[in-house]
C-alpha cells in the first residue's frame, strides 16, 4: 500500500523509531532524520531496564527490526537545518546540502540530561568519586568493576534522587518521573554486583506510579537490604581519602545526619534538549513554562502542536518513561496519518484552561 | 579534587569590580577587632594611586541589629539610603563596604528595590523626610575583599614576600574562609559564588599560596548573630568553630584567611576558649592556627611592619608564619603602642602556646 504521502520524523531514538515503523505500516513513506551516527538516542547508553532488568539492547533490537521497513529512509549524521512551509506541507533541508519534502513532520527530539556540575554543592566534576546516574550506567555497560577514583571497591554508596527535578533552585520544578525507580534499580544493581557495599539511597519522595514499581522498592529494601532515608542532601564535601562527606536530614527521624560514602551517584532529571530549541525556532514551535514542547492539549491533543502539519511524540514533550515513549510514538503516527488523509478524529476541538489553572499566579 | 571543575564555576561567577574612585563604608567592629586592617586598606588603595573616599559621617548599616530583629527593615533601608546620599554628595558611584554583614545588606536592599521599585520609592520619601537628602543608588558595589581580589596581581608584583615557606620552598597551606554573608545570600554577587569561592584564593594563589579544601568549608565559623548574642547560645558558636578546626587540622594549614569582620576574630579567639575548656590546640608544637585579615595578608606581602597591622592584638600568635616566610620584624615591639610606650604583656594561656 504506497499512499505517496511522506512525512519527516525529526529524531531517531526511541520514539522516533517506533513511530516510523507505525507510520511506514501505513504505506507512508518516512525519512527518519538523526543527528548521531545511529539509531537509538540516550537507550543505546542504558543498560537494563526498570522494572525487570531485561538489556537495553533487546529493546533497540526490537525498534530496529521496525525500522527495516523499505518505505523508511534512514538518514544519519543528518541535521535539520531549514525548514520552509509549501503548500500543506515543508520543504526541508538537510545538513545544508540535502532538500526534501514532507507532507507532515513529526518531532522526536527527546530530552536532554541535567547537567549536574549546576548542582554544585554536590560537587560533581569537582569531587573524584561524585558521579552520575547516566556515568554509572556506563560503567555497567563497559562490564568493568565499580571503583573509586583510587582503585578501591566502594563498601558504602550514597544515591541521590530529584538532582535538577522539583528543584526551583535549578530552574527545574518538574518532576522528571524516572529518576526515582532508577535510583532503586541501580541500588539493585549494585547490591547485585557487590552484595557487601551498603547502600543508601536519599529522597524527597518516592514515586512509584509505574506497574511493578512498588514490587521493586519493596524488593529493593527486603532482598537487598538497600537503605532509603527520607531526606535531601544539603551538600556534599570530599575528604582526604577521596570519601564524600554527606550532609542530610532525616526527615523521618527528625534528626541531621552525616555520613561518608565511597562514591555518591547523582540521579539526573531529564531536561529539553536542545536540539528541540533549535527545531522549535525552525517550525515557530510554543514550549510550555517548563521548556518542553507545549501540546495542544493535556488530555486529547497530546501529539499535536501550535504548527500546522507539525507533530509531536515522545519525551521532547515532557518526561517519558520507555514505555510511555513508545505508547505515544504510535499515538503520535496515528495522529499523523489522520492529518494526511483529514480524519474526522482531528476536526475535533476542546476548550484550554491550561495556561490560566497551571501558570496563571493571579 | 579536580581543580578544573572549579575552575569551570569560576568562570559563572565572575563580577564587575569598579577601577577606582571608591566610597568606603567602615565597618562597626572591625576597628575594634583588628585594628590595623581598614588602616592597612587605605593604605594599600593609596599605594596603588586609587581614589577613595573614607566619610566620617558614615555610621552603621543596621546589620546586626536587622539580622538580630532588633531594627526593623525599613529602617535598616533608609539608614543604607542614607549611605547612598552621602556617596552622591561626594561625587562617587562606586561603593565599597569594609564589612561583610554590610555588604550583605546592601546586596539585599538593592536586590529588593530592583524587584520593588514601589520600596525604593517609599524609602526615598522617608529619607527625603527625616534628612533632607536625595540619592543615586551606587552604579557598583564591591566588598573591599574584591578590591584586594581585583589588585591581587599588582599586589604580588610589588610584594616583598611570598607565601612560601623560606626552608622548604614549599607554598604555605592556607584556609580560606569566607563570611556567610558574602555570596551565601546571593552568590552572583561574589567572586566565585557560594560553594567555591575565589575571592580569598585567588589572592593566596597570587601571592604564592596553596588553598586547602577541607570538608568543613563551608561551615559558618560560629559568627553568627543568633549564635553569641544570646549569651546561652554560645556554645554554638563555640561548637561551629571547633568542628571547622577538626576537621581542616588534619591538613596541616599554615594559617587562616578570612572577609568578614566575625570570622577572624572567632576563629582566633575560639582557639584559646577551646584550649582552655579541653586542653586541645590545633596547630604545630601545640600552637594554634594563625588566623588573617586579607589587609593584614596582603600588608604582609607588602613588607608592612606587622605590628602596624595590629598583628599583635591576635590570640593565636601569628609569628610562626612570618618566620616561615621570613618576614623581618622586631620581637621587641610587638606590645609597644603607635607612640613606642610599652602597652604591657596579656595573660598567657594555660594551653595554648604563645
Amino acid at each position: 500500500m504506497d499512499t505517496n504521502k511522506t512525512v519527516a520524523v525529526i529524531g531517531g531514538g526511541i520514539a522516533g523509531m517506533e513511530a516510523a515503523t507505525f507510520l511506514s505500516a501505513r504505506g507512508i513513506t518516512v525519512y527518519l532524520i538523526e543527528k548521531e551516527d545511529k539509531l537509538g538516542g540516550h537507550l543505546l547508553d542504558w543498560e537494563r531496564l526498570f522494572p525487570t532488568m531485561r538489556n537495553g539492547s533487546e529493546v533497540v533490537k526490537f525498534l530496529m527490526d521496525g525500522v527495516k521497513a523499505d518505505n523508511i529512509k534512514i538518514m544519519l549524521s543528518s541535521k535539520l537545518t531549514a525548514a520552509e512551509k509549501s503548500g500543506k506541507g515543508y520543504n526541508l533541508r538537510i545538513n545544508e546540502n540535502v532538500d526534501l519534502f514532507a507532507d507532515a513532520v513529526l518531532v522526536t527530539t527527546g530530552y536532554d540530561l541535567f547537567d549536574a556540575t549546576k548542582k554544585e554543592e554536590y560537587g560533581y566534576g569537582i569531587y573524584d568519586n561524585v558521579i552520575t546516574s547516566a556515568d554509572l550506567e556506563k560503567i555497567f555497560m563497559s562490564g568493568k568493576a565499580l571503583q573509586t577514583k583510587q582503585g578501591n571497591v566502594p563498601k558504602k554508596i550514597g544515591l541521590v534522587h530529584c538532582v535538577g527535578s522539583r528543584d526551583e533552585k535549578a530552574g527545574n520544578v518538574y518532576c522528571s518521573k524516572v529518576c526515582c525507580v532508577t535510583g532503586v534499580k541501580q541500588a539493585i544493581e549494585i547490591k547485585q554486583k557487590m552484595p557487601y557495599t551498603e547502600v543508601f539511597n536519599f529522597y524527597m519522595d518516592l514515586r512509584m506510579y509505574g506497574m511493578h514499581f512498588e514490587a521493586l522498592y519493596k524488593k529493593a529494601q527486603a532482598d537487598f537490604g538497600i537503605q532509603f532515608i527520607r531526606g535531601r542532601l544539603s551538600e556534599a564535601s570530599e575528604d582526604q581519602n577521596g570519601g564524600i562527606i554527606l550532609k542530610v536530614e532525616d526527615t523521618l527521624m527528625g534528626k541531621p545526619l552525616k555520613l561518608t560514602v565511597d562514591i555518591l551517584v547523582l540521579l539526573i532529571g531529564l531536561i529539553p534538549a536542545k536540539g528541540s530549541k533549535e527545531v522549535g525556532e525552525l517550525f515557530g514551535l510554543k514550549n510550555g513554562v517548563n521548556g518542553f514542547y507545549k501540546t495542544t492539549d493535556q488530555h486529547t491533543l497530546t501529539n499535536s502542536s501550535n504548527v500546522d502539519g507539525v507533530f509531536f511524540a515522545g519525551a521532547c514533550t515532557s518526561p517519558k518513561t520507555i514505555t510511555n515513549t513508545i505508547t505515544d510514538a504510535r499515538a503520535a503516527a496515528s495522529t499523523v496519518a489522520a492529518y494526511l488523509f483529514n480524519y474526522r478524529s482531528l476536526e475535533r476541538k476542546i476548550e484550554q484552561n491550561e495556561d490560566f489553572w497551571l501558570y496563571n499566579t493571579k | 579534587m579536580i581543580e578544573e571543575g572549579k575552575e569551570k564555576v569560576w568562570k559563572d561567577y565572575q563580577k564587575e569590580i569598579a577601577e577606582d574612585n571608591y566610597f568606603y563604608a567602615r565597618s562597626c567592629i572591625r576597628q575594634n577587632f583588628f585594628p590595623g586592617s581598614e588602616v592597612a586598606f587605605l593604605r594599600i588603595l593609596k599605594e596603588l594611586g586609587k581614589n577613595l573616599f573614607d566619610d566620617p559621617r558614615h555610621t552603621t548599616c543596621t546589620g546586626i541589629a536587622y539580622h538580630s530583629d532588633i531594627v526593623p527593615f525599613d529602617t535598616t533601608m533608609t539608614v543604607v539610603a542614607r549611605h547612598f546620599a552621602l556617596m552622591t554628595e561626594a561625587g562617587l558611584k562606586n561603593f565599597v563596604p569594609s564589612c561583610i554583614t554590610s555588604f550583605g545588606i546592601y546586596t539585599e536592599v538593592l536586590e529588593l528595590w530592583r524587584h520593588h521599585p514601589e520600596i525604593e520609592q517609599k524609602i526615598k520619601e522617608n529619607l527625603l523626610k527625616a534628612t533632607g537628602r536625595t540619592f543615586e543608588k551606587p552604579e557598583n558595589l564591591a566588598h573591599s575583599s574584591d578590591i584586594i581580589y581585583k589588585f591581587r596581581n599588582e599586589i604580588a608584583n610589588k610584594s616583598k614576600y611570598r607565601l612560601v615557606n623560606k626552608e622548604t620552598g614549599k607554598p604555605l597551606r592556607v584556609v580560606e574562609h569566607i563570611g556567610c554573608h558574602y555570596s551565601k545570600m546571593f552568590p552572583e554577587k561574589g567572586v566565585g559564588g557560594a560553594e567555591y569561592p575565589l575571592v580569598l584564593t585567588g589572592m593566596v594563589q597570587a601571592w604564592g599560596g596553596e588553598v586547602i579544601d577541607y570538608p568543613e568549608r563551608r561551615q559558618c565559623c560560629g559568627f553568627g548573630f543568633r549564635q553569641y548574642i544570646v549569651q546561652a547560645n554560645r556554645g554554638y558558636s563555640v561548637a561551629c568553630s571547633k568542628k571547622k578546626f577538626e576537621s581542616m587540622a588534619p591538613y596541616k594549614p599554615d594559617l587562616i584567611l578570612t572577609n568578614c569582620p566575625g570570622c577572624p576574630y572567632f576563629l582566633d579567639r575560639w582557639q584559646y576558649v577551646v584550649s582552655e575548656m579541653e586542653g586541645v590546640t590545633y596547630g604545630e608544637n601545640n600552637g594554634g592556627i594563625p588566623v588573617f585579615t586579607y589587609e593584614e595578608l596582603a600588608g604582609m606581602v607588602l613588607g608592612y611592619n606587622p605590628w602596624d597591622l595590629g598583628l599583635q592584638l591576635h590570640q593565636v600568635p601569628v609569628e610562626p608564619v612570618l618566620d616561615k616566610i621570613g618576614v623581618q620584624y622586631k620581637k621587641e615591639d610587638k606590645y609597644k603602642g603607635v607612640n613606642g610606650k610599652d602597652l604591657g604583656r596579656p595573660e598567657s594561656p594555660s594551653c595554648l602556646k604563645i
